[in-house]
């Protein structure tokens, strides 16, 4: 009886401790399999992009102007390649084979983009050149039916001039008034004073979503929830965000969300413009023409249901096809991978840059991409960019589109590195290595 | 000398150099070395807009030839400036005008010269052929 009930408890021991066991060797496996999901397989990723083993002025290319355009994946590159070789036909417009084929390659590109945007309906993804297109659309559209005398329209002071001229030409035509939302020094919106200039004259705000030149992650959701506490429509310019976030338009309840193909490892010449179908249906043609339409006559035309309302002309059948490639390829690593990688690249070369001699880095908000601009005393940023250009490393110099931007912080100019996933510590190395040689030579 | 002749020393003068460093110190030293305009000329009209440094430029007519005087705010710019402006400056504005500027291929710094160098130089040179051109329909 003794030796039975020992038994039992011997037994129930060596079944807990077994659970226990199991339980362990399953939670390794996960945490092990959550670990390998985030990690950046560096020497795969670059052998995909064949651009980034070619030489430039002899040396090896490094390429730190990721924020003026990303490079390509052989992914993206066969796509449109296979697209020119193997599928090309007119979309929307054909009985025969070819032609139905990529038609729902294409529709299949826009889906690919609703699901990366968690847009609602695949008809709110209209298909642009970029996001210049993209604004200009908005602001052209939404401007005639929404915009009139003595509104006003909120942009920021850090904002990229594709997303002031636009703005800028509508309020001339319409007589209205452009607001803008102050920066202080770290480069971060004046949240108080956007606070204090919405009204019931702001008839729509637009905003980018990261800075371009300071790297700064605006607090767009808290932009958004303030505009529409008085029912006020926002834009947000995502050319930089998307390719280091995940932007979720439903989650952010954005009314305009823009990017660019190109700056997503995508072709140059596509672009995307998220708009909510409530806004899109209310808003006239940009452009109007073939494949815009549902009955023409010379009396009066009947347009086309959404998206096709927008897409006047034969579209970039490649751009689009590409650009779902490119997103499958950035989902394939994992955005959130991605960016956690790219925050070490962006932490490394922040403390590598601060030991340089006479150096101010223009930009250091809390909530930063790995986007570092800098000037250096007493030296022109175009001297600085020539010098590095010669020991092959690609570094964007100028205004960057934002001279209101240069004019806030009293600058003609700044160098611009910019990161990307395929970029590595050892190239950092070696920039910092050449801004230094540079730094002697024009000193 | 004739423009040809300088054109001709500068070339000899950068076969010295072998490799991008030597040629682009040996640039920066003749910006460094020339302080070419004075300050009261520079000013917003005198500014030749290129996109990324900014040249200034002036000229002057002494004795049937154009005098330029000119600066950069970027040092190899300003360097590149001090060599045209060593070509092309104490001369006639027929000269001016029929000036090749060959050297500037054979010295291996075309580059600077594209019509997509967003560096004002090709605006310059525009400009001392302009000015070289109000100078001559002027006599
Ligand atoms: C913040 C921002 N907005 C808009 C643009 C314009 O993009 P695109 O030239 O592709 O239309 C850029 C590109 O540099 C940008 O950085």
């Amino acid at each position: 009886m003794e030796s039975d009930s020992l038994q039992t408890l011997y037994y129930s021991i060596n079944r807990l401790l077994f659970r226990i066991i199991l339980t362990f060797v399953f939670i390794k496996m996960t945490t092990v399999n959550f670990i390998d999901k985030h990690i950046i397989d560096i020497n795969k990723i670059r052998a995909q992009f064949p651009i980034l083993s070619r030489k430039v002025n002899g040396k090896p290319l490094i390429y730190f102007d990721n924020g003026a355009t990303a490079q390509k994946p052989i992914q993206v590159i066969d796509a449109v390649k296979k697209y020119y070789e193997y599928q090309n036909a007119n979309i929307h417009r054909g009985v025969h084979t070819l032609s139905q084929e990529i038609t729902v390659a294409y529709e299949n590109a826009r889906i690919t983009v609703q699901k990366h945007l968690n847009a609602e309906h695949a008809h709110e993804i209209i298909f642009t050149k970029g996001t210049t297109d993209s604004i200009n659309l908005v602001a052209h559209s939404f401007g005639k039916k929404y915009i009139t005398k003595g509104d006003e329209i909120i942009i920021s002071e850090m904002e990229h001039h594709s997303n002031i001229l636009p703005w800028q030409q509508l309020c001339e035509e319409k007589g209205a008034i452009l607001q803008v939302i102050p920066i202080n020094d770290s480069g971060e919106l004046l949240m108080d004073e956007y606070n204090k200039l919405l009204s019931s004259k702001t008839k729509i705000v637009a905003v980018t979503h990261i800075s371009n030149v300071l790297g700064t992650i605006n607090p767009i959701k808290e932009i958004i929830e303030l505009a529409h506490a008085k029912n006020i429509p926002v834009l947000i310019d995502g050319a930089q965000a998307v390719p280091h976030t995940k932007a979720d338009v439903q989650e952010l309840d954005a009314d305009f969300y823009c990017f660019s193909g190109h700056k997503l490892f995508g072709p140059t010449g596509v672009g995307v413009l998220y708009g909510k179908e409530k806004y899109l249906n209310e808003m006239p043609p940009y452009q109007v023409g073939g494949g815009t339409i549902k009955t023409v006559t010379f009396a009066k035309t009947e347009y086309a249901d959404l998206p096709l309302k927008f897409e006047a002309g034969t579209p970039h059948v490649a751009g689009g096809i590409g650009l779902a490639t490119a997103i499958d390829y950035v989902n394939e690593i994992g955005l959130d991978a991605i960016a956690a990688y790219e925050n070490e690249l962006l932490m490394y070369a922040t403390n590598a840059l601060h030991n340089i001699n006479g150096i101010k880095i223009i930009g250091d908000a809390t909530n930063k991409a790995s986007v570092i601009s800098f000037v250096i005393k007493g030296l022109h940023s175009f001297d600085l960019g020539t010098i590095l250009d010669q020991l092959g490393i690609a570094v964007r110099t100028g205004h960057h589109c934002t001279q209101p931007l240069m004019q806030h912080f009293g600058i003609q100019g700044a160098v611009r590195i910019s990161f990307a996933f395929y970029n590595t510590k050892e190239e950092i190395d070696e920039f910092i290595k050449g801004l230094e040689r540079a730094i002697k030579m024009l000193s | 000398m004739s423009i040809e002749e300088i054109e001709q020393e500068i070339i000899d003068e950068f076969e010295l150099f072998e490799d991008w460093m030597g040629k682009y110190e040996y640039l920066i030293d003749m910006g460094k070395s020339l302080p070419i305009i004075e300050d009261k000329y520079k000013t917003e009209d005198k500014l030749i807009k290129g996109c990324q440094s900014r040249v200034w430029m002036q000229s002057d007519l002494k004795d049937g030839k154009i005098i330029f005087t000119a600066d950069s705010d970027a040092i190899i710019t300003k360097g590149m400036v001090a060599l045209m402006v060593r070509v092309l400056s104490n001369h006639t504005p027929d000269d001016i005008l029929n000036a090749k500027l060959g050297f500037v291929d054979k010295i291996g710094l075309t580059q600077h010269l594209s019509p997509t160098r967003s560096n004002g130089l090709v605006s310059m040179i525009k400009q001392m052929k302009m000015d070289a051109l109000a100078y001559k329909t002027q006599n």
